[in-house]
């Protein structure tokens, strides 16, 4: 080929053109899964209901999702009693482990991990799905039967997401701090009333209702980017594989995002 | 009757549709043929809302769908069933499941009342006692069947078939054309028909129309297809490998490789 413009780009030029491609590209997928969110909102309560969807994906956002969320936020809870024991007897301050476990799980730890591990495993199972009804054109035949493909995919999918996320963090939040209790008590031979004592001492009901609020987002956030990425999915099984890898990612990097912003917000 | 005019859609730069007119008689099938990758997806989609035009109109009866809002739409497509080329059926769901979609969702029949009324669609396409297997388990032939059911199972008066016969073996493809035809006599449906199998064309069409370039060059009859003039039709008809429409690309390849 001779197109001259091709020829005369240099490394800077091409460099630039990528990014602002891969930029462009993201404020494309922003944009879309905005809409997405306003599809979403205005279709939940018209009826016909979704109920029997919502209620199927709870189960399996939640109740399926329940083991690997409690085994990490067990560990998360153990392996920072185990951190802040040994970092604390620097300074003689091994008595306020307990508040450190107990605010750390919490406020962070326990949304942000739950949120991960269904990025992973939820947000995946999403896009693999609705990319493969895309695919072979399912999405299609809904609409040809009078079914808003949002509405009835998208909308459980979110609503449930939303709801059941925070539920989970509950579930984490007190596994992580009885991981962390376990480990002092048991391991490192603190004493157990000075624990506990110091769990309840320092931990405001705020702290955890931020993390149940940050929780809920982050499901709703986990729902829609995924979804949105099995919307859009096309060309086969590679398409699929592609629209999966994108959605776990997407909705990873957005809770540990997503997490900052509101965390500045609500302290 | 659905008239389309003018119909023009392009993907980027690509323009797959420029300027079609077709018109679509009542209770008739009109089975439009053409080449792979000339746009014959694209027009059934755009005549049931689910690709949007970049021009022209499509009128149902009247009323053009272009211009519709999404609310609109909905209502106007309940009078659609749609044949899907890998029939599409929703496969975490039942054969049953799949064929009372519809009929759930409109909540046209009460729920004691769906297992009989599927039972009764299954029978139309030739099936009956697999209401509880799963889309997985059946064939291909079996899958466009239930396809079929599940597409007429709100009893619209349109139905579109995208490429029925494609992927069967010639004796599922005949028993296919044979539902197509038994179903537009039984309930006087509309059709539209896009393959390019002309053995099915001929035995199913009322009319044949052949889409070339993004344009329908030729409207007719089976016999006045079988019988054309036009170069171009009867290459495709005929399936020859060297005639007007592999004409640019065998020069490309000889200009090419010279």
């Amino acid at each position: 080929m001779t197109d001259p413009a091709a020829e005369k780009k240099n490394g800077v030029v091409r460099l630039s053109e990528l990014l602002g491609e891969r930029v462009y590209a993201m404020v494309i997928d922003l944009g879309a899964i905005f809409t997405l969110f306003t599809q979403v909102v205005s279709s939940v309560l018209r009826p016909p209901s979704e109920i029997r969807n919502i209620v199927k994906q709870m189960e399996e956002v939640g109740i399926r999702s329940m083991p690997v969320v409690l085994v990490t936020a067990t560990f998360t809870g153990m392996v920072l009693a185990l951190q802040s024991y040994s970092g604390f007897q620097r300074f003689g301050a091994t008595s306020f482990v307990g508040s450190v476990v107990a605010l750390s799980i919490t406020r962070e730890l326990g949304p942000v991990f739950a949120g991960l591990m269904v990025s992973g495993r939820v947000g995946a199972s999403m896009a693999a799905e609705l990319g493969t009804m895309k695919v072979t054109e399912q999405i299609d035949a809904l609409v040809t039967l009078a079914t808003n493909p949002v509405k009835y995919l998208v909308v459980p999918r979110v609503v449930a997401a939303t709801l059941v996320l925070p539920v989970l963090v509950v579930f984490a939040d007190l596994l992580g701090i009885v991981g962390g209790y376990f480990v002092s008590v048991h391991l490192l031979g603190a004493n157990p009333y000075v624990y506990i004592a110091k769990t309840y001492q320092y931990l405001e009901f705020k702290d955890i209702y931020t993390g149940l609020v940050k929780a809920s987002v982050f499901g709703m956030l986990i729902a829609l980017i995924s979804c949105h990425h099995g919307f859009v999915a096309e060309g086969g099984a590679e398409g699929v594989g592609r629209a999966t890898t994108r959605a776990v990612v997407a909705s990873s990097m957005m809770v540990l995002i997503s997490d900052y912003f509101m965390t500045s917000f609500m302290f | 009757m659905i008239a389309i005019h003018g119909l023009s859609k392009s993907f980027g730069k690509k323009v797959v549709l420029d300027g079609l007119d077709l018109t679509v008689p009542k209770g008739k099938n009109t089975v439009v043929i053409g080449g792979s990758g000339t746009g014959k997806s694209v027009l059934i989609k755009c005549a049931v809302g689910l690709l949007r035009p970049d021009a022209g109109e499509i009128l149902i009866d009247g009323q053009d769908i272009i211009r519709m809002d999404e609310r609109e739409l909905v209502r106007v497509r309940r009078r659609f069933g749609m044949l899907f080329q890998g029939a599409a059926l929703f496969d975490s769901m039942d054969v049953g499941e799949n064929v009372a979609f519809v009929l759930r969702r409109l909540k046209m029949y009460p729920e004691r009342q769906i297992r009989e009324v599927v039972e009764e669609k299954l029978s139309m396409v030739g099936l009956r006692d697999i209401q509880r297997l799963m889309p997985a388990e059946l064939s291909g032939g079996m899958k466009k069947r239930v396809g079929l059911a599940r597409a007429i199972a709100s009893e619209p008066d349109i139905l579109l078939y995208d490429e029925p016969t494609t992927g069967l073996d010639p004796i599922m493809a005949d028993v296919i054309n044979d539902l197509i035809v038994s179903l537009r006599e039984t309930i006087g449906v509309t059709s539209i028909t896009i393959t390019h199998d002309m053995a099915s064309a001929y035995k199913i069409a009322d009319h044949i129309a052949m889409l070339y370039k993004g344009k329908i060059i030729e409207v007719g009859t089976p016999e006045e297809i079988r019988t054309t003039s036009n170069p171009v039709v009867a290459q495709f008809v005929q399936g020859r490998a060297h005639g007007p429409i592999t004409e640019e690309s065998e020069e490309f390849v000889r200009f090419v490789s010279r």
